[in-house]
This record gives C-alpha cells, sequence and structure tokens, in this order.
C-alpha cells in the first residue's frame, strides 16, 4: 500500500499473519475449527484446509447459514473461527450473529478479511466502512482491529484463550508492520507507541502507522504527541484514554471506517463521560467509496497522516481556546 | 425411554399438554397458542418416546439434540420439558414475566434442556445442523431433531441448510416440518407458495416423508424410519392444523399469536376434556 516512512519491518497483509497463525494454534488445540463461504484463498485459510480437513467447514455462499453452523458447533464444544470478507460478516448475516452468538454469549470468533475502504478496486459495495459500528451495539461482543501482522498473529493467540464471541477486522493488501515480536498485545489493552503530553492520537488499523508518520511532523513543530494503538474497540481501555484525555486535554481518532460509530464514537463516548476534553475524529465523512488504489481512495478520503496532522491542529486551537 | 410402545399413552400425555399450555399462555396473557397445538404431539413422541436424553444430566454429550427452530411455539416445549423433568413445572406459570426462566422465545441461558436459542425464523435449523456435523466429525453416536415451521420455511436460510446438510450427508439430522399450513396473517399458500414442499425437499437431497402429524402412531414410525436412512438428512414433512384439539382455534389464522380470554380457555379445556372421556 505504501506511504508511512516512519521506521516499519517491511510490508504484510494482515489477513496473511492471520492464516499462518491459525494453521499454529489448530496444531495443539483440537477444538479449533475453521469455516468460510467460498473464500477459503482470500481468507488465507487454504493452508488450514490442507492441514486439517477434519476441522475446516466449506459453507458455500451462504453466510447466514454459516454462523448457524458455527453457533451449533460451539454449543459442541468447538472453537468455530468464522471467516468471510467484512462486508458479508457481519453485513450478510446480522441477525444470526444477535441471536445465535451474541446473545447466549457464545464461543465464536468472526475474523473477516478485506475490511474497510482499502479493500480496494472492488469498489464501495465490498468495501466494509461501518461493520465496527455493528458489532460494537452488540452486547457481549468484543471488537478488535489490529494494527498489523505481528498484532494479528498475537490476537490469534489471545482469541483462543478468551471465551466468549469476538469480531476481529483484517485488511486486504500488504500494510507497514509496525510492531517487533516483543510487542505485547492483551485485549482490551491500549498500547502506548509514543508518548506525549500536548495531544493524543488514538489509531486503530492501517491508521496506526499514520499515525506515527503524523507524530513526527508533529514534533518537529514542537507538539509532543501521544500516539495510542486502540486495537481492542471494545471493551475500550478506559484508563488508558481518560488518562490521556486528562494529561493530553486532545485527541484525534483515526479508523479506516465511517466516523460514526467506530473507534472516534467509541472514544467520545468515554472521554464525554470521564473527562471531557475536545475529540476530532478522522475517518470517512458519512460518504461510501468507490473503486481505485488502497492508496489513491485513503487520499481521496481523508485516511492520511496529512489529515490527522489537520486535525491534531483543529484539536490543539480548541484546547488552547478553552 | 423403553422400546415399547404405548401409543395411547402418549396420546393421552399430549391432550393434558394442550390443556397445560392453553392455561399457561393465557395466564401469560400472551403467546402462540396456534402453532404450540400444531406441534405437541411431534414434541410429545420425541421426547416420550424417541429421544435418547436424561432430564438429570441435561449435559450428556450423547444425548441425541433437539432444536426448536420455530421458538415462537415455546410454550408446547417448555410444558414437555417440565413434564420430563427439566425443571420444576411451577415454572411454567411464570412464562414470559420478569426474571423468569421461561423466556417468550427459547433462550438457551435460562432454560435447562434448550440446546440453542431461537426466536428469530429460520436460524435454528442451521445451529443444529451445527450440531450434526461435530456428531458427524466427532464421531459420536447422538442425533440432531429440528422443528421446523412452515412459514418458518420462506427464510432464505431453511434452503442454505437444506443444501449444506446435503452435501455433508448428516445422516445423524431429521428435521420435522409443522406443516400447518398458516403464518401470522394467512394462509401460506396465500402469502408465499411453499407447495409442493416436499418435492422442494426431494430435489434437495433430502429423504423425504409425508405424515399425519397428529397421528401418534405415524409419527413415531416416521421418527423409526428416519433413524435407518444412511449418507443424508431426512425431513419429516407432518401435516398439522394449527389449534390442534379445539375447535374454535382450529385453523384459524388469528389465533397465532393471541392467548385465549379465560372465557375461551374454559370452553376450550372442556372440550379436550370431553375428547379424553370419548
Amino acid at each position: 500500500m505504501a506511504a508511512p516512512t516512519t521506521t516499519t519491518h517491511g510490508m504484510k497483509a494482515t489477513r496473511d499473519a492471520y492464516g499462518e497463525a491459525l494453521v499454529e494454534v489448530a496444531r495443539g488445540d483440537p477444538r479449533i475449527y475453521a469455516l468460510t463461504g467460498d473464500l477459503r484463498d482470500s481468507n488465507r485459510l487454504e493452508a488450514f484446509a490442507a492441514a486439517y480437513s477434519d476441522r475446516f467447514v466449506e459453507c458455500g455462499i451462504a453466510e447466514q447459514n454459516m454462523i448457524g453452523v458455527a453457533a451449533g458447533l460451539a454449543v459442541s464444544g468447538k472453537i468455530p473461527f468464522v471467516s468471510s470478507f467484512a462486508v458479508f460478516l457481519p453485513g450478510r448475516c446480522y441477525d444470526q450473529i444477535r441471536v445465535l452468538v451474541a446473545q447466549p454469549n457464545l464461543n465464536v470468533k468472526f475474523v473477516s478479511t478485506h475490511g474497510g475502504i482499502t479493500v480496494g478496486e472492488d469498489g464501495m459495495s465490498a468495501q466494509a466502512i461501518e461493520e465496527l459500528a455493528m458489532m460494537r451495539a452488540l452486547a457481549n461482543m468484543t471488537v478488535i482491529v489490529p494494527a498489523d501482522a505481528v498484532e494479528t498473529a498475537k490476537a490469534v493467540r489471545a482469541l483462543v484463550d478468551h471465551r466468549g464471541p469476538v469480531y476481529v477486522r483484517l485488511g486486504r493488501a500488504a500494510v507497514p508492520v509496525v510492531f517487533d515480536d516483543g510487542y505485547a498485545f492483551a485485549i482490551g489493552k491500549a498500547a502506548l507507541l509514543h508518548d506525549g503530553g500536548d495531544l493524543t492520537i488514538a489509531a486503530c488499523g492501517i491508521m496506526v502507522a499514520e499515525a506515527l508518520v503524523a507524530a513526527d511532523v508533529l514534533a518537529a513543530d514542537g507538539i509532543r504527541t501521544r500516539v495510542l494503538n486502540v486495537s481492542t474497540l471494545k471493551p475500550m481501555d478506559e484508563e488508558t484514554l481518560v488518562a490521556a484525555a486528562r494529561e493530553s486535554g486532545a485527541i484525534v481518532t483515526a479508523e479506516e471506517h465511517t466516523i460514526y460509530g467506530g473507534l472516534g464514537g467509541a472514544v467520545a463516548e468515554l472521554v464525554t463521560a470521564h473527562h471531557p476534553v475536545p475529540v476530532e475524529r478522522v475517518g470517512i465523512r458519512d460518504c461510501y467509496g468507490e473503486s481505485g488504489s488502497p492508496r489513491q481512495l485513503m487520499e481521496k478520503y481523508g485516511l492520511t497522516a496529512a489529515e490527522i496532522i489537520a486535525a491534531a491542529r483543529r484539536a490543539l486551537m480548541r484546547k488552547t481556546r478553552r | 425411554m423403553g422400546p415399547a410402545v404405548d401409543v395411547h399413552a402418549l396420546e393421552a400425555r399430549a391432550r393434558e399438554f394442550r390443556k397445560t399450555i392453553l392455561q399457561v399462555i393465557t395466564k401469560a396473557g400472551s403467546g402462540h397458542p396456534g402453532g404450540s397445538l400444531s406441534a405437541i404431539d411431534i414434541l410429545t413422541a420425541l421426547y416420550f418416546h424417541h429421544m435418547r436424553h436424561d432430564p438429570r444430566n441435561p449435559s450428556w454429550s450423547d444425548r441425541d439434540r433437539f432444536v426448536l427452530s420455530k421458538g415462537h411455539a415455546c410454550p408446547a416445549w417448555y410444558v414437555v420439558l417440565a413434564a420430563c423433568g427439566y425443571f420444576d413445572p411451577k415454572h411454567l406459570w411464570t412464562l414470559r414475566e420478569i426474571d423468569s426462566i421461561l423466556q417468550g422465545h427459547p433462550d438457551m441461558t435460562r432454560t435447562p434442556g434448550v440446546e440453542i436459542s431461537t426466536g428469530s425464523l429460520g436460524m435454528g435449523f442451521s445451529a443444529a445442523i451445527g450440531m450434526a456435523l461435530a456428531g458427524q466429525r466427532d464421531g459420536r453416536p447422538y442425533r440432531v431433531y429440528a422443528l421446523l415451521g412452515d412459514g418458518e420455511s420462506q427464510e432464505g436460510s431453511i434452503w442454505e441448510g437444506a443444501l449444506f446438510a446435503h452435501h455433508y450427508g448428516l445422516e445423524n439430522l431429521t428435521a420435522i416440518l409443522d406443516r400447518n399450513g398458516l403464518q401470522q396473517t394467512g394462509r401460506t399458500e396465500e402469502r408465499i407458495r411453499l407447495d409442493p414442499v416436499a418435492d422442494k425437499w426431494r430435489a434437495f437431497g433430502w429423504h423425504v416423508q409425508e405424515i399425519d402429524g397428529h397421528d401418534m402412531g405415524a409419527i413415531l414410525a416416521a421418527l423409526e424410519q428416519a433413524r435407518g436412512v444412511g449418507g443424508r438428512p431426512q425431513i419429516i414433512v407432518a401435516r398439522t392444523v394449527k389449534g390442534k384439539g379445539v375447535s374454535f382455534i382450529e385453523g384459524v389464522v388469528g389465533f397465532h399469536g393471541k392467548a385465549l380470554t379465560q372465557a375461551e380457555l374454559g370452553r376450550a379445556l372442556a372440550e379436550l376434556d370431553g375428547a379424553q372421556k370419548g
């Protein structure tokens, strides 16, 4: 996808990391099943299907039934990892997820690939930009958006130990690897990537790399920016976010999602309840995408370091005006 | 349950269940009497003769599973589960009340014996398929039974499941279609036509039987035959009457989701008692 220039460790798609990690965790855990709706290639489950054919379930292009099958497997003691494109999972089977999995709090893991606008050339029908809000709204559901391949692999391992339904959003395109293997991932914990007391950027997914670039640019202007990787949107790390509001006095959120109901919405909800400070949301502004390369789309739809920097300046203005 | 079939005893049980169903729905003040009465003979046959289950050990790993995909008929299921001993029958009189273990639609987190929560149509069937798949992959001996509504069969996911279960040859899965011919607002054939519904299931590769869903002997025989089918899932298309057993409810669309008044209940109970004596 290219662009961010801060130190990174190469490029890798989060979906690639998912496929590899799932094969690894399934080796020692016969409860793990993988389900997909005719997307074993796109979801990176071909290696799993080859290694564990007895625990791989091809569900065909029928996402509603796939969720029911997963629920039936879960009540039979399995840990189903259900994958599809993020537009279909949850979009095509939301009521099934709600009634069969979220309400009874079943141990089903939803891992969607091709999340966000950077799915690219397939255009707006294929670009999931609202599903984080949908999944956040479900009680019992944990929602995770890993920033890179390293975090994705660690998240997959964490999912196995976590009892209950989880939604994980992954991407299609290769993205910068921002973490090294020493990175400690924990569900519900935001990671501090860059410290500063003038302003906080809370980002998730591909916007974490953009946030780090933005922080470098702001630093050149003497603005000390705190960067948080808020990969768990729900349950959100209240302590870390409220501390950021209190200590830095302004927050910019950045996500590859509509500005309604996702990370920006969640942070705004939290901050207004505990320590109100200006919040500027970087994301897709209540519209749909179109065909284009991932980078072109990020630029046209305002998902860049430059956009974060502009939002940071607005937030700082609002902060000093108070 | 024992191998000797006492059809008359099962019929007598079902008659008593009909009375309790109508009583608890009237006590609750709302619920679905019509579809409960069309399904009760099938439920009685499953729980009091056909299925291998143990109410004292509801999580026995090799128990047969039952899924009420047409979840709104749960009063009938609750009455049967209580009679089996899954919970104290006193709970029946709390149906639909705040804090009750008996919700308006089945909730697995509250009600012993409920394998999966249902309520939105077309969903329980898919969950039953998942349970059958787990049993098949693990080589377990249990069977899975799913009771479907005919109105429910208008949901597309039913046909997704029909394809899936056939593709995987789930011979441990038996669906029973409660073909009462009515849905919330009218006759199924006048809303969205289902017939020839048995042919549709045949075309999907299922083993199909068509029976009178109120003939206890026929229900037992069909369940037994289905159990012997290899290599594919089975469906029993049970022709039923919505509100079966009470003349003024039978075939009346208005009793899909409405409780009987006290006066209506009195008449219904008298009819059912009369049938018992006759």
